[in-house]
Protein backbone atom coordinates (compact mmCIF):
# COMPACT_ATOMS: atom_id res chain seq x y z
CA UNK A 1 0.00 0.00 0.00
CA UNK A 2 1.53 3.80 -1.03
CA UNK A 3 2.04 5.64 2.62
CA UNK A 4 3.61 8.62 1.06
CA UNK A 5 3.62 10.09 -2.45
CA UNK A 6 5.64 12.56 -3.57
CA UNK A 7 4.71 14.38 -6.99
CA UNK A 8 6.93 16.97 -8.85
CA UNK A 9 7.62 18.05 -5.05
CA UNK A 10 10.09 21.52 -5.61
CA UNK A 11 11.76 23.99 -2.93
CA UNK A 12 12.55 27.65 -3.73
CA UNK A 13 14.10 30.11 -1.34
CA UNK A 14 15.06 33.49 -2.18
CA UNK A 15 15.07 32.76 -5.50
CA UNK A 16 16.99 29.73 -5.93
CA UNK A 17 16.21 26.05 -6.51
CA UNK A 18 16.79 23.64 -3.47
CA UNK A 19 14.82 20.80 -5.07
CA UNK A 20 12.68 20.34 -8.20
CA UNK A 21 11.22 17.47 -9.38
CA UNK A 22 11.09 15.04 -6.60
CA UNK A 23 8.76 12.12 -7.73
CA UNK A 24 8.84 9.24 -5.11
CA UNK A 25 5.84 6.49 -3.93
CA UNK A 26 6.68 5.34 -0.53
CA UNK A 27 5.01 1.88 0.32
CA UNK A 28 4.46 0.64 4.33
CA UNK A 29 7.04 -0.53 5.94
CA UNK A 30 9.86 0.32 3.39
CA UNK A 31 12.97 1.10 4.18
CA UNK A 32 14.18 3.74 2.02
CA UNK A 33 17.86 5.58 2.21
CA UNK A 34 18.13 8.63 0.26
CA UNK A 35 22.11 9.81 -0.15
CA UNK A 36 24.32 12.37 -2.19
CA UNK A 37 26.31 15.20 -1.68
CA UNK A 38 25.93 17.49 0.86
CA UNK A 39 23.93 20.50 0.15
CA UNK A 40 21.83 18.55 -2.60
CA UNK A 41 18.75 19.51 -0.41
CA UNK A 42 18.26 16.11 1.44
CA UNK A 43 17.58 17.49 4.51
CA UNK A 44 15.38 20.31 2.53
CA UNK A 45 13.43 17.16 1.42
CA UNK A 46 13.03 15.00 5.05
CA UNK A 47 11.72 18.62 6.36
CA UNK A 48 8.83 19.38 3.54
CA UNK A 49 8.08 15.55 4.09
CA UNK A 50 7.94 16.24 8.07
CA UNK A 51 5.70 18.83 7.68
CA UNK A 52 8.33 21.67 8.70
CA UNK A 53 8.91 23.09 5.66
CA UNK A 54 5.98 23.63 2.65
CA UNK A 55 6.89 22.78 -0.63
CA UNK A 56 7.21 25.43 -3.29
CA UNK A 57 5.56 23.26 -5.87
CA UNK A 58 4.03 19.91 -5.91
CA UNK A 59 2.03 17.85 -4.17
CA UNK A 60 2.88 15.64 -0.86
CA UNK A 61 0.51 12.93 -0.33
CA UNK A 62 -0.09 10.85 3.06
CA UNK A 63 -2.38 8.59 3.08
CA UNK A 64 -3.91 9.37 0.12
CA UNK A 65 -4.33 12.64 2.12
CA UNK A 66 -2.84 16.22 0.85
CA UNK A 67 -0.99 17.19 3.39
CA UNK A 68 -2.15 20.72 3.93
CA UNK A 69 -5.58 18.87 4.89
CA UNK A 70 -3.76 17.14 7.76
CA UNK A 71 -3.55 19.13 11.41
CA UNK A 72 -0.07 19.66 11.35
CA UNK A 73 0.84 18.61 15.00
CA UNK A 74 -1.34 15.36 14.61
CA UNK A 75 0.60 14.97 11.27
CA UNK A 76 3.91 15.44 12.76
CA UNK A 77 3.13 12.15 15.43
CA UNK A 78 2.66 10.11 12.49
CA UNK A 79 5.59 11.10 10.31
CA UNK A 80 8.65 11.50 13.20
CA UNK A 81 11.66 13.42 11.94
CA UNK A 82 15.06 13.03 14.11
CA UNK A 83 17.35 15.15 13.17
CA UNK A 84 21.60 15.38 13.02
CA UNK A 85 22.85 16.48 16.28
CA UNK A 86 20.25 16.66 18.58
CA UNK A 87 19.60 18.51 21.63
CA UNK A 88 18.53 17.15 24.40
CA UNK A 89 15.57 18.98 26.53
CA UNK A 90 15.66 19.89 29.88
CA UNK A 91 18.59 18.33 33.09
CA UNK A 92 17.51 14.56 33.17
CA UNK A 93 17.35 11.49 30.60
CA UNK A 94 14.03 11.48 31.67
CA UNK A 95 12.76 15.05 31.07
CA UNK A 96 13.31 13.82 27.05
CA UNK A 97 11.55 10.73 27.67
CA UNK A 98 8.48 12.34 29.19
CA UNK A 99 8.35 14.69 26.24
CA UNK A 100 6.57 12.48 24.38
CA UNK A 101 3.84 11.82 26.86
CA UNK A 102 3.24 15.31 27.78
CA UNK A 103 2.67 15.79 24.38
CA UNK A 104 -0.27 13.35 24.19
CA UNK A 105 -1.49 14.40 27.49
CA UNK A 106 -0.56 11.50 28.57
CA UNK A 107 0.59 10.46 31.95
CA UNK A 108 4.46 9.50 31.70
CA UNK A 109 4.58 5.57 31.81
CA UNK A 110 8.31 5.16 33.56
CA UNK A 111 8.25 1.37 33.03
CA UNK A 112 7.69 1.56 29.09
CA UNK A 113 10.34 4.33 29.42
CA UNK A 114 12.66 2.19 30.99
CA UNK A 115 11.84 -0.41 28.60
CA UNK A 116 12.92 2.09 25.85
CA UNK A 117 16.45 2.74 27.78
CA UNK A 118 16.79 -1.34 27.88
CA UNK A 119 16.39 -1.09 24.01
CA UNK A 120 19.12 1.04 22.95
CA UNK A 121 21.05 -1.20 25.46
CA UNK A 122 21.28 1.93 27.99
CA UNK A 123 20.54 0.75 31.71
CA UNK A 124 17.27 1.62 33.29
CA UNK A 125 18.95 3.92 35.73
CA UNK A 126 19.95 6.12 33.37
CA UNK A 127 16.36 7.81 33.74
CA UNK A 128 17.45 10.56 36.28
CA UNK A 129 20.72 10.69 34.75
CA UNK A 130 21.51 14.55 33.45
CA UNK A 131 21.84 14.76 29.97
CA UNK A 132 25.23 16.47 30.12
CA UNK A 133 26.45 13.25 31.52
CA UNK A 134 25.90 11.69 28.27
CA UNK A 135 28.57 10.43 25.73
CA UNK A 136 27.87 11.44 22.42
CA UNK A 137 26.27 8.67 21.19
CA UNK A 138 23.99 8.02 24.29
CA UNK A 139 23.22 11.24 23.69
CA UNK A 140 21.43 10.42 20.11
CA UNK A 141 20.06 7.15 21.53
CA UNK A 142 18.33 8.84 24.15
CA UNK A 143 17.10 11.51 21.61
CA UNK A 144 16.05 8.85 19.10
CA UNK A 145 13.85 7.20 21.51
CA UNK A 146 11.59 10.70 21.75
CA UNK A 147 10.87 9.65 18.06
CA UNK A 148 10.10 6.18 18.91
CA UNK A 149 8.18 6.07 22.26
CA UNK A 150 5.03 6.20 20.40
CA UNK A 151 6.02 4.43 17.14
CA UNK A 152 5.37 6.78 14.50
CA UNK A 153 4.29 5.62 10.92
CA UNK A 154 6.95 6.78 9.23
CA UNK A 155 10.46 7.57 10.81
CA UNK A 156 12.48 10.22 8.94
CA UNK A 157 16.24 9.94 9.78
CA UNK A 158 18.87 12.80 8.73
CA UNK A 159 22.21 11.30 9.50
CA UNK A 160 21.60 10.25 12.70
CA UNK A 161 24.44 8.06 12.82
CA UNK A 162 27.03 10.58 11.88
CA UNK A 163 30.15 10.83 13.78
CA UNK A 164 29.39 7.86 15.93
CA UNK A 165 31.44 5.05 16.77
CA UNK A 166 30.63 1.79 15.11
CA UNK A 167 29.10 0.11 18.64
CA UNK A 168 26.79 3.39 18.74
CA UNK A 169 25.94 3.29 15.15
CA UNK A 170 25.09 -0.91 15.12
CA UNK A 171 22.84 -0.62 18.35
CA UNK A 172 20.96 2.34 16.59
CA UNK A 173 20.22 0.42 13.58
CA UNK A 174 19.35 -2.83 15.30
CA UNK A 175 16.23 -0.40 16.98
CA UNK A 176 15.16 1.13 13.54
CA UNK A 177 15.02 -2.39 11.68
CA UNK A 178 13.23 -3.45 14.37
CA UNK A 179 10.87 -0.86 14.34
CA UNK A 180 10.53 -1.35 10.77
CA UNK A 181 9.95 -5.36 10.69
CA UNK A 182 7.53 -5.55 13.70
CA UNK A 183 6.32 -2.49 14.23
CA UNK A 184 5.41 -1.63 10.15
CA UNK A 185 7.50 1.65 10.48
CA UNK A 186 8.46 2.89 7.65
CA UNK A 187 11.59 4.68 7.07
CA UNK A 188 13.58 7.42 4.83
CA UNK A 189 16.85 7.87 6.22
CA UNK A 190 19.02 10.08 4.62
CA UNK A 191 22.61 8.92 5.48
CA UNK A 192 26.19 7.87 4.33
CA UNK A 193 26.94 4.34 6.33
CA UNK A 194 27.02 1.74 3.96
CA UNK A 195 25.44 -1.13 6.33
CA UNK A 196 22.29 1.11 6.56
CA UNK A 197 22.55 1.18 2.93
CA UNK A 198 22.54 -2.24 3.09
CA UNK A 199 19.41 -2.64 5.23
CA UNK A 200 17.35 -0.87 2.99
CA UNK A 201 15.02 -2.06 0.39
CA UNK A 202 15.40 1.01 -1.62
CA UNK A 203 17.92 3.47 -2.17
CA UNK A 204 17.56 7.23 -3.79
CA UNK A 205 20.15 9.08 -4.74
CA UNK A 206 19.94 13.15 -4.92
CA UNK A 207 22.12 15.41 -6.66
CA UNK A 208 21.77 19.14 -6.87
CA UNK A 209 18.26 18.92 -5.96
CA UNK A 210 16.99 16.33 -8.28
CA UNK A 211 16.59 12.41 -7.99
CA UNK A 212 19.02 10.45 -10.13
CA UNK A 213 18.27 6.99 -8.93
CA UNK A 214 15.73 5.39 -6.97
CA UNK A 215 16.75 1.46 -6.87
CA UNK B 1 6.49 74.08 51.36
CA UNK B 2 9.54 74.24 51.03
CA UNK B 3 9.76 74.35 47.45
CA UNK B 4 12.35 76.69 46.02
CA UNK B 5 13.03 75.80 42.16
CA UNK B 6 12.35 78.85 39.91
CA UNK B 7 13.21 79.86 36.24
CA UNK B 8 16.16 81.73 37.61
CA UNK B 9 17.20 78.28 39.85
CA UNK B 10 16.76 76.17 36.60
CA UNK B 11 19.21 78.54 34.70
CA UNK B 12 21.83 78.39 37.17
CA UNK B 13 21.85 74.33 37.24
CA UNK B 14 21.96 74.13 33.62
CA UNK B 15 25.04 74.26 34.37
CA UNK B 16 24.88 70.51 35.21
CA UNK B 17 24.20 70.05 30.92
CA UNK B 18 27.43 72.16 30.55
CA UNK B 19 29.27 69.02 32.83
CA UNK B 20 28.05 66.55 30.24
CA UNK B 21 28.84 68.58 26.84
CA UNK B 22 32.54 69.16 28.61
CA UNK B 23 32.45 65.46 28.94
CA UNK B 24 31.55 64.66 25.69
CA UNK B 25 33.57 67.31 24.17
CA UNK B 26 36.64 66.10 25.57
CA UNK B 27 36.26 62.04 25.25
CA UNK B 28 34.79 62.79 21.62
CA UNK B 29 31.75 60.73 22.17
CA UNK B 30 30.10 62.05 19.39
CA UNK B 31 26.98 62.45 21.35
CA UNK B 32 26.95 66.33 22.12
CA UNK B 33 24.08 66.76 19.50
CA UNK B 34 21.92 64.34 20.94
CA UNK B 35 22.26 65.92 24.30
CA UNK B 36 21.24 68.70 23.85
CA UNK B 37 18.64 67.81 21.47
CA UNK B 38 17.18 65.37 24.85
CA UNK B 39 17.74 68.89 27.09
CA UNK B 40 15.49 70.38 24.62
CA UNK B 41 13.36 67.46 24.01
CA UNK B 42 12.68 67.31 28.07
CA UNK B 43 12.23 71.19 28.33
CA UNK B 44 9.67 71.41 25.64
CA UNK B 45 7.68 68.24 26.82
CA UNK B 46 7.33 69.10 30.19
CA UNK B 47 6.28 72.54 29.80
CA UNK B 48 3.62 71.44 27.18
CA UNK B 49 3.10 68.65 29.75
CA UNK B 50 2.74 71.32 33.04
CA UNK B 51 0.40 73.21 31.41
CA UNK B 52 -1.68 70.84 29.61
CA UNK B 53 -1.67 68.72 33.33
CA UNK B 54 -2.86 72.30 35.07
CA UNK B 55 -5.79 72.60 33.13
CA UNK B 56 -6.59 69.11 32.90
CA UNK B 57 -6.78 69.35 37.25
CA UNK B 58 -8.59 72.44 37.06
CA UNK B 59 -11.35 71.09 34.84
CA UNK B 60 -11.83 67.69 36.68
CA UNK B 61 -13.58 65.87 33.89
CA UNK B 62 -14.00 62.16 34.03
CA UNK B 63 -13.73 62.03 30.56
CA UNK B 64 -10.90 64.19 29.76
CA UNK B 65 -9.39 62.25 32.50
CA UNK B 66 -10.35 58.60 30.76
CA UNK B 67 -8.68 60.09 27.11
CA UNK B 68 -5.22 61.10 28.59
CA UNK B 69 -5.17 58.11 30.24
CA UNK B 70 -5.69 55.66 26.85
CA UNK B 71 -3.65 58.85 25.37
CA UNK B 72 -0.87 57.51 27.73
CA UNK B 73 -1.49 53.87 27.14
CA UNK B 74 -1.22 54.34 23.34
CA UNK B 75 2.25 56.05 23.49
CA UNK B 76 3.55 53.18 26.18
CA UNK B 77 1.91 50.41 23.90
CA UNK B 78 3.42 52.01 20.62
CA UNK B 79 7.11 52.32 22.44
CA UNK B 80 6.81 48.96 23.60
CA UNK B 81 6.32 47.84 20.05
CA UNK B 82 9.30 49.36 18.46
CA UNK B 83 11.31 46.82 20.78
CA UNK B 84 9.52 44.37 19.20
CA UNK B 85 12.33 44.41 16.28
CA UNK B 86 10.27 42.46 13.78
CA UNK B 87 7.56 40.34 15.84
CA UNK B 88 3.90 40.46 13.55
CA UNK B 89 1.18 42.53 15.36
CA UNK B 90 3.59 44.15 17.93
CA UNK B 91 1.10 47.26 18.37
CA UNK B 92 -2.01 45.47 18.71
CA UNK B 93 -0.78 43.29 21.24
CA UNK B 94 1.18 45.16 23.15
CA UNK B 95 -1.84 47.43 23.28
CA UNK B 96 -3.93 44.70 24.78
CA UNK B 97 -1.45 44.28 27.77
CA UNK B 98 -0.66 47.43 28.39
CA UNK B 99 -5.04 48.27 28.41
CA UNK B 100 -5.10 45.26 30.35
CA UNK B 101 -2.49 45.71 33.11
CA UNK B 102 -3.08 49.44 33.61
CA UNK B 103 -6.49 49.10 33.75
CA UNK B 104 -6.99 46.32 35.95
CA UNK B 105 -4.70 47.83 38.30
CA UNK B 106 -6.06 51.19 38.27
CA UNK B 107 -9.40 49.85 39.47
CA UNK B 108 -7.89 47.40 42.11
CA UNK B 109 -6.56 50.90 42.97
CA UNK B 110 -9.30 52.93 43.00
CA UNK B 111 -11.75 50.25 44.72
CA UNK B 112 -9.50 49.77 47.49
CA UNK B 113 -9.23 53.60 48.04
CA UNK B 114 -5.96 53.93 47.94
CA UNK B 115 -6.34 56.26 45.33
CA UNK B 116 -9.20 58.48 44.51
CA UNK B 117 -10.68 59.35 40.97
CA UNK B 118 -9.85 62.46 40.23
CA UNK B 119 -6.96 63.53 37.76
CA UNK B 120 -4.14 64.68 39.82
CA UNK B 121 -3.98 61.36 41.23
CA UNK B 122 -5.43 59.12 38.17
CA UNK B 123 -3.15 60.65 35.61
CA UNK B 124 0.43 60.00 37.58
CA UNK B 125 -0.45 56.71 38.68
CA UNK B 126 -1.49 55.87 35.15
CA UNK B 127 1.32 57.10 33.87
CA UNK B 128 3.48 55.21 36.43
CA UNK B 129 1.89 51.95 35.40
CA UNK B 130 1.72 52.33 31.71
CA UNK B 131 5.49 53.40 31.37
CA UNK B 132 6.78 50.05 33.92
CA UNK B 133 4.23 47.38 32.27
CA UNK B 134 5.82 49.13 28.84
CA UNK B 135 9.55 48.57 29.62
CA UNK B 136 8.86 44.71 31.08
CA UNK B 137 6.95 44.13 27.74
CA UNK B 138 9.78 45.55 26.01
CA UNK B 139 12.63 43.29 27.83
CA UNK B 140 10.27 40.74 27.45
CA UNK B 141 9.84 41.23 22.95
CA UNK B 142 13.93 41.39 23.33
CA UNK B 143 14.23 38.11 25.17
CA UNK B 144 12.11 36.19 23.30
CA UNK B 145 13.85 37.19 19.62
CA UNK B 146 16.69 36.26 21.24
CA UNK B 147 15.12 32.86 22.71
CA UNK B 148 13.64 31.77 19.25
CA UNK B 149 16.89 32.65 17.31
CA UNK B 150 19.44 31.22 19.63
CA UNK B 151 16.86 27.92 20.25
CA UNK B 152 15.76 27.44 17.13
CA UNK B 153 17.28 23.88 16.85
CA UNK B 154 15.55 22.93 20.05
CA UNK B 155 11.94 24.26 19.06
CA UNK B 156 12.59 23.09 15.72
CA UNK B 157 13.07 19.33 17.57
CA UNK B 158 9.80 19.48 19.47
CA UNK B 159 7.75 20.22 16.79
CA UNK B 160 9.58 17.47 14.67
CA UNK B 161 7.93 15.16 17.45
CA UNK B 162 4.63 16.33 17.18
CA UNK B 163 4.78 19.10 19.93
CA UNK B 164 1.45 22.03 19.70
CA UNK B 165 3.15 25.60 19.51
CA UNK B 166 2.76 26.14 23.47
CA UNK B 167 4.69 23.00 24.27
CA UNK B 168 7.24 23.48 21.76
CA UNK B 169 7.58 27.43 22.77
CA UNK B 170 6.53 27.14 26.98
CA UNK B 171 10.75 27.81 28.13
CA UNK B 172 11.00 30.41 25.95
CA UNK B 173 7.47 32.05 27.06
CA UNK B 174 8.07 31.60 30.43
CA UNK B 175 12.00 32.64 30.51
CA UNK B 176 10.88 35.85 28.63
CA UNK B 177 7.97 36.25 31.45
CA UNK B 178 10.30 36.31 34.24
CA UNK B 179 12.92 38.27 31.89
CA UNK B 180 10.29 41.27 32.09
CA UNK B 181 9.39 40.61 35.42
CA UNK B 182 12.78 40.81 37.30
CA UNK B 183 13.69 44.68 37.08
CA UNK B 184 10.71 45.37 39.24
CA UNK B 185 11.12 42.40 41.65
CA UNK B 186 14.85 43.65 41.84
CA UNK B 187 13.77 47.21 42.65
CA UNK B 188 11.07 46.10 45.29
CA UNK B 189 13.80 44.05 46.77
CA UNK B 190 16.13 47.03 47.25
CA UNK B 191 13.89 50.09 47.63
CA UNK B 192 14.71 51.94 50.67
CA UNK B 193 18.17 50.76 50.87
CA UNK B 194 19.65 51.72 47.45
CA UNK B 195 17.21 54.02 46.35
CA UNK B 196 14.73 56.39 47.68
CA UNK B 197 12.02 56.66 45.13
CA UNK B 198 10.52 58.84 43.15
CA UNK B 199 7.31 58.81 44.54
CA UNK B 200 8.55 58.96 48.11
CA UNK B 201 10.81 61.62 47.31
CA UNK B 202 8.29 63.83 45.77
CA UNK B 203 6.34 63.65 48.92
CA UNK B 204 9.24 64.40 51.39
CA UNK B 205 10.16 67.16 49.23
CA UNK B 206 6.70 68.40 49.66
CA UNK B 207 6.54 68.28 53.17
CA UNK B 208 5.00 64.96 54.29
CA UNK B 209 6.11 62.87 57.02
CA UNK B 210 8.35 60.19 55.49
CA UNK B 211 6.19 58.12 57.68
CA UNK B 212 3.21 58.52 55.63
CA UNK B 213 5.19 59.25 52.00
CA UNK B 214 6.68 55.27 52.61
CA UNK B 215 3.01 54.40 52.66
CA UNK B 216 2.98 55.95 48.57
CA UNK B 217 5.68 53.73 48.18
CA UNK B 218 4.85 50.50 49.51
CA UNK B 219 1.58 51.14 47.35
CA UNK B 220 3.70 51.89 44.17
CA UNK B 221 5.49 48.57 44.72
CA UNK B 222 2.55 46.37 44.38
CA UNK B 223 0.88 47.98 41.76
CA UNK B 224 3.96 47.66 39.24
CA UNK B 225 4.23 43.84 40.25
CA UNK B 226 0.77 43.59 39.18
CA UNK B 227 1.44 45.70 36.13
CA UNK B 228 4.51 44.02 35.21
CA UNK B 229 3.42 40.65 35.83
CA UNK B 230 0.11 41.20 33.49
CA UNK B 231 1.43 42.95 31.17
CA UNK B 232 4.44 40.74 30.74
CA UNK B 233 1.91 37.35 30.81
CA UNK B 234 -0.21 38.91 27.88
CA UNK B 235 2.11 40.29 25.57
CA UNK B 236 4.14 37.03 26.14
CA UNK B 237 1.10 34.26 25.60
CA UNK B 238 0.43 36.59 22.23
CA UNK B 239 3.88 37.40 20.65
CA UNK B 240 5.08 33.98 20.80
CA UNK B 241 2.74 32.38 17.85
CA UNK B 242 3.81 35.35 15.61
CA UNK B 243 6.94 32.40 15.88
CA UNK B 244 4.84 30.78 13.82
CA UNK B 245 2.94 30.22 10.47
CA UNK B 246 -0.41 29.05 9.59
CA UNK B 247 1.06 25.62 8.97
CA UNK B 248 2.74 25.96 12.43
CA UNK B 249 5.82 25.90 10.91
CA UNK B 250 8.77 28.20 12.33
CA UNK B 251 9.37 31.25 10.21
Amino acid sequence: MVLLELENIGYQIAGQTVLQQINLQVATQDYITITGPSGSGKSTLLRIIAGLLTRTSGQLLFAGKEWADYDPILYRRQVSYAVQQPQLFGTTVADNLRFPFQIRQQAFDSAQATAALTSVNLPADYLNKPVNDLSGGERQRVAILRNLLFPPQVLLLDEISTGLDDENKQILHREIRRMNQEKNVTILAVTHDNTEIKDANRLVKIVAGKMEVDQ
Amino acid sequence: MNLATSNTTLIFAALLVFVALYIGYREKLGMNKDILIGVVRAIIQLVVVGYLLKYVFRVNNVWLTLILILIIIFNAAYNASKRAAGIRHALPISLLAILASTGLTLVVLVFSGSIRFVPSQMIPISGMIASNSMVAIGLCYRNMNSSFRDRRQQVLERLALGADLRLASIDIVRESIRTGMAPTIDSAKTVGIVSLPGMMSGLIFAGVDPVHAIKYQILVTFMLLSATSIGSVIACYLAYQQFYNEQKQLL
